[in-house]
């Protein structure tokens, strides 16, 4: 599936649900699903700054995609994470770089979220795309 | 203030008329009542203390001690009068020991770099405590790295209570100034003030206390705690925020320096030398903020029109309402369980993190505070991330209360 594609799914996905608290249990739920980082990942370098919650996060680049783990020490953090990670984990470089995030404002997310998590978030989407762009340059540099 | 209301005096306070007086309790939160009870970080306001800035901008909006004309002699009444309010507020010997500031954070600062330049040398040291909110430690800090001094720690228990064994051994020859706080704005303990002064003052070290969540709860009176310092913020006392008052003894505001230079602190320069003014306005340089000084007189008004111990009983009792009805929730556990307790309620709930709690009580209309709140040395001491914080002021009630407790429930079933 393609970026857009999965990005799609979750905010149809998220259209069955009409409060709030159906929303979070979704997310909780997700939250608890999110493979977790390999321990050793979790270090100092690998937390996100600007999450008033801990936020680790770890790339790997196999076969000309990036594969992300992460985990969170707060559960609806840890959900928002896992839909991150499910929208941009296995893509190539070059389509994160470019990628285009709209699932966040479309399934209402956005303007429930407390401005911490928003700038936790948009801190964790910074970093992705820091890894992307610097395995791009890597591989056009090999190319 | 009515003359001492001694507290056995059960005086029933109608808090729906309280309540009325502040226009945003009337708001909704995602379609709910709101239930705010963030009021360590700040108090909402009644109407007297909006209506004061607005009368100030629409009627007399001038600046103060300058001007000869009409409006500007009515701002500096004003304001000036607001001083007075603090004064009889916190029983202050005199007006020109109340020094204006932005608030707590600002005035302690006034105090580390004032004090911290005239008194520290090399090899000094300043005393506080492991309940310390940063506001109470970074300035010191700071201007202890300035010096060449450093600081000792009054270390906390687990129940939250100074360990007040060491204090004597710790205040030694080297020690320059004892600063600690009133009422933790963490974990609600209420520190033995009037004995840490006496201790201190047997060695005759100056304390500063930081009355930032005491001053909207307790009754304070200087004289009688023989503080050397305090301050406060207008912001947690139904004022407006950026403003709040330095208390300090005559005797040592004359004897430090002035903490900014401009406006209003000084009586004459020429390039050769400036003359500086007299307290309190040595140390209130620049224009200062006089609709929230005037504001912060109305706040000051409001609280008095209640009485400070009614209020004290009232939030007394609510208090122990909130204490009780959080035990009944099984996965609870109070941070901080000191036996002297005000205002600041923390607590964890199983092994959810603070901020999954905050979010879905926040959803439910309800506002409590989470995170670390300033005071990390403390959630280090109890190995903890953080933790969710209920504090209280006169307009909540127990049915709010109640609403938590539920709110907190719902929380739990949605993160197990």
């Amino acid at each position: 599936m393609t970026i857009d594609e999965r990005q799609d799914q979750i905010i149809e996905d998220f259209a069955l649900f009409d409060d709030w608290m159906d929303k979070y249990e979704y997310i909780i739920q997700l939250g608890k699903e999110l493979p977790i980082i390999d321990e050793k990942y979790k270090t100092e370098e690998n937390i996100i700054k600007g999450c008033q919650s801990k936020v680790w996060l770890h790339a790997d680049y196999e076969g000309g995609k990036l594969i992300f783990t992460a985990d969170s020490d707060a559960i609806i953090t840890k959900g928002l994470v896992s839909m991150v990670v499910q929208v941009l984990s296995g893509q190539t470089p070059q389509d994160i770089v470019k990628a285009n995030l709209y699932f966040m404002n479309e399934i209402g997310l956005q303007n429930h979220l407390s401005p911490t998590r928003s700038n936790g978030l948009l801190a964790m989407l910074k970093q992705i795309k820091l890894y992307a762009l610097a395995y791009q340059t890597q591989t056009m540099n090999a190319s | 203030m009515p003359a001492n209301l001694s507290l056995e005096t059960s005086i029933q306070l109608d808090i729906q008329k309280i309540r009325a007086d502040f226009p945003i309790l009337q708001t909704q939160v995602y379609g709910k009542p709101l239930v705010y009870l963030d009021n360590a970080a700040t108090t909402q306001k009644p109407k007297l203390v909006l209506d004061a800035i607005q009368d100030y901008y629409t009627q007399y909006n001038s600046n103060v001690h300058r001007g000869v004309h009409f409006l500007s002699q009515k701002a500096t009444a004003a304001y000036e009068d607001a001083r007075k309010k603090v004064t009889a507020f916190i029983n202050a010997k005199h007006a020109h020991e109340v020094i204006f500031t932005r608030g707590t954070t600002d005035g302690i600062n006034l105090v580390a770099s004032s004090f911290g330049r005239k008194f520290l040398e090399k090899g000094d040291s300043i005393v506080i405590s492991a309940i310390e909110h940063h506001s109470n430690i970074v300035p010191w800090q700071m201007i202890c790295e300035e010096r060449g001094a450093s600081i000792k720690v009054i270390p906390v228990n687990e129940k939250g209570e100074l360990v007040l064994d060491t204090l004597d051994e710790l205040l030694d020859d080297k020690v320059k100034l004892v600063a600690v706080t009133y009422i933790s704005n963490t974990l609600g303990t209420i520190n033995p003030v009037k004995e840490i002064v006496a201790r201190a003052h047997q060695q005759n070290i100056p304390v500063l206390v930081d009355a930032a969540q005491a001053a909207p709860h307790l009754p304070l009176d200087v004289q009688d705690l023989d503080v050397d310092f305090m301050a406060f913020s207008a912001h947690k006392m139904y004022g407006p925020t950026g403003f709040g008052a330095l208390y300090g003894k005559e005797e040592w505001l004359n004897q430090i320096p002035p903490y900014q230079g401009g406006g209003d602190m000084i009586k004459s320069v020429s390039f050769k030398k400036t003359t500086y003014n007299e307290l309190p306005l040595k140390f209130e340089a620049g224009t200062p903020s006089i609709a929230e000084g005037i504001a912060f007189g109305a706040a000051i008004d409001y609280i008095n029109s209640i009485g400070l111990p009614n209020i004290q009983e009232a939030e007394s009792q609510l208090y122990a309402y909130a204490v009780d009805a959080l035990s009944t929730i099984e996965e609870l556990r109070f941070i901080g369980e000191a036996h002297n307790r005000a205002a600041s309620i923390s607590f964890l709930v199983g092994d959810a993190h603070p901020f999954d709690i905050g979010e879905i009580l926040d959803k439910q209309g309800i506002a409590v505070r989470t995170g670390h709140h300033c005071t990390e040395p403390i959630m280090q001491y109890f190995n903890i991330p953080g933790t969710v914080r209920a504090s209280i002021a006169i307009y909540n009630t127990t049915e709010e209360i109640d609403k938590l407790v539920t709110g907190i429930k719902k929380a739990v079933t949605l993160l197990s």
